[in-house]
């Protein structure tokens, strides 16, 4: 794990693996939307909306996913002071908020043909709008603070308190009943949706996925510049502030 | 296939397309932000670092010339 803490060996490493999940970004995306939206059959049940699932789900995981990332960042900058902690965080917040806010939208797009309404206060929709209120919460306290690593900190607690949300997203369909219907994918023994469907929603979460790491990586490389310019700065600010005093 | 059927999505073209149209416009976005934020700190960090050849000495950069 510390070997990863160098700035520039991360930098070094990003580099190596960027043009990869991009490409594999770019295939997965490419061959899900053409699985999802041509080569697959309508539902007997919900016709041609269906298709919704290809973004509405994948979405949902990354919103979920990119909160478990900065959850487990924020803990490792708490614990171990870890330097490039923080700026994983703060890089995978405005991504998750952004798959989170996609799911909430697409489920009501899909909701309204099918359950016939655009929004229910029931416990998988209104756990998901607590995730988001959580990310816009997040974004907005690390950077509240002139002190970036004081902003850090207190975001980082709210990262972690706020992380007792997601595991309430997953088992709201079983806990509660709610109009949501419950997973059907990472049911225990086969799933229970037909491989053509299957395949291109697995398909379009690998590519949620990697496109979520092509950005997380771009972002961490854009705070560690960012990070640099500060230092700079600093050291300016010091030369000129002593030669006033010499 | 008749195209304009297939865009109706039996019906339900209100629904489908505008949650895809979302999903690429928020995505674009974000790779779309994240990198003219990136081009402009690298550029910022560049005419600091040509300005700034004593940066590890602390001091100013001594006038050439």
């Amino acid at each position: 794990m510390h070997r990863f803490a160098n700035p520039a060996r991360f930098l070094r490493l990003a580099a190596v693996i960027l043009p990869w999940t991009a490409i594999a970004t770019v295939l997965l995306l490419g061959a899900g939307l053409y699985l999802g939206l041509i080569a697959s059959p309508a539902d007997y049940q919900q016709g041609e909306t269906v298709r919704i699932m290809y973004v509405h789900v994948p979405s949902a995981w990354l919103g979920m996913a990119c909160y478990s990332t900065m959850a487990f960042a924020s803990a490792v900058a708490l614990i171990w002071k870890h330097p490039l902690a923080d700026l994983v965080g703060k890089s995978a917040a405005p991504i998750g908020a952004g798959f989170t806010f996609v799911c909430l939208v697409t489920g009501s797009l899909w909701g309204r043909p099918m359950w016939g309404t655009w929004w229910a206060w029931d416990a998988r929709l209104t756990s998901m709008l607590i995730l988001l209120f959580l990310y816009l919460g997040y974004m907005a306290l690390i950077n509240a603070f002139d002190d970036p690593t004081r902003g850090a900190r207190a975001a980082a607690i709210l990262a972690l308190a706020g992380a007792v949300n997601i595991p309430i997203i997953k088992f709201s369909v079983d806990w509660w009943n709610t109009l949501h219907q419950p997973a059907s994918v990472t049911k225990f023994g086969m799933p229970s949706v037909d491989p053509a469907m299957l395949v291109p929603l697995l398909l379009m979460g690998l590519g949620f996925t990697t496109f979520f790491v092509t950005v997380l990586l771009l972002r961490v490389r854009s705070e560690i510049i960012a990070a640099k310019i500060r230092a700079i700065r600093l050291t300016q600010i010091h030369a000129s502030s002593s030669q006033v005093a010499g | 296939m008749n195209l304009s059927t297939y865009f109706d999505m039996g019906g339900y073209a209100g629904f489908v397309w505008p949650a895809y149209a979302l999903t690429a416009l928020v995505m674009l976005a974000l790779l779309g932000t994240t990198l003219r934020t990136l081009r402009a700190r690298e550029a910022t960090l560049k005419t600091m670092q040509e300005t700034l050849p004593n940066r590890r000495g602390n001091r100013p950069a001594a006038p050439r010339s």
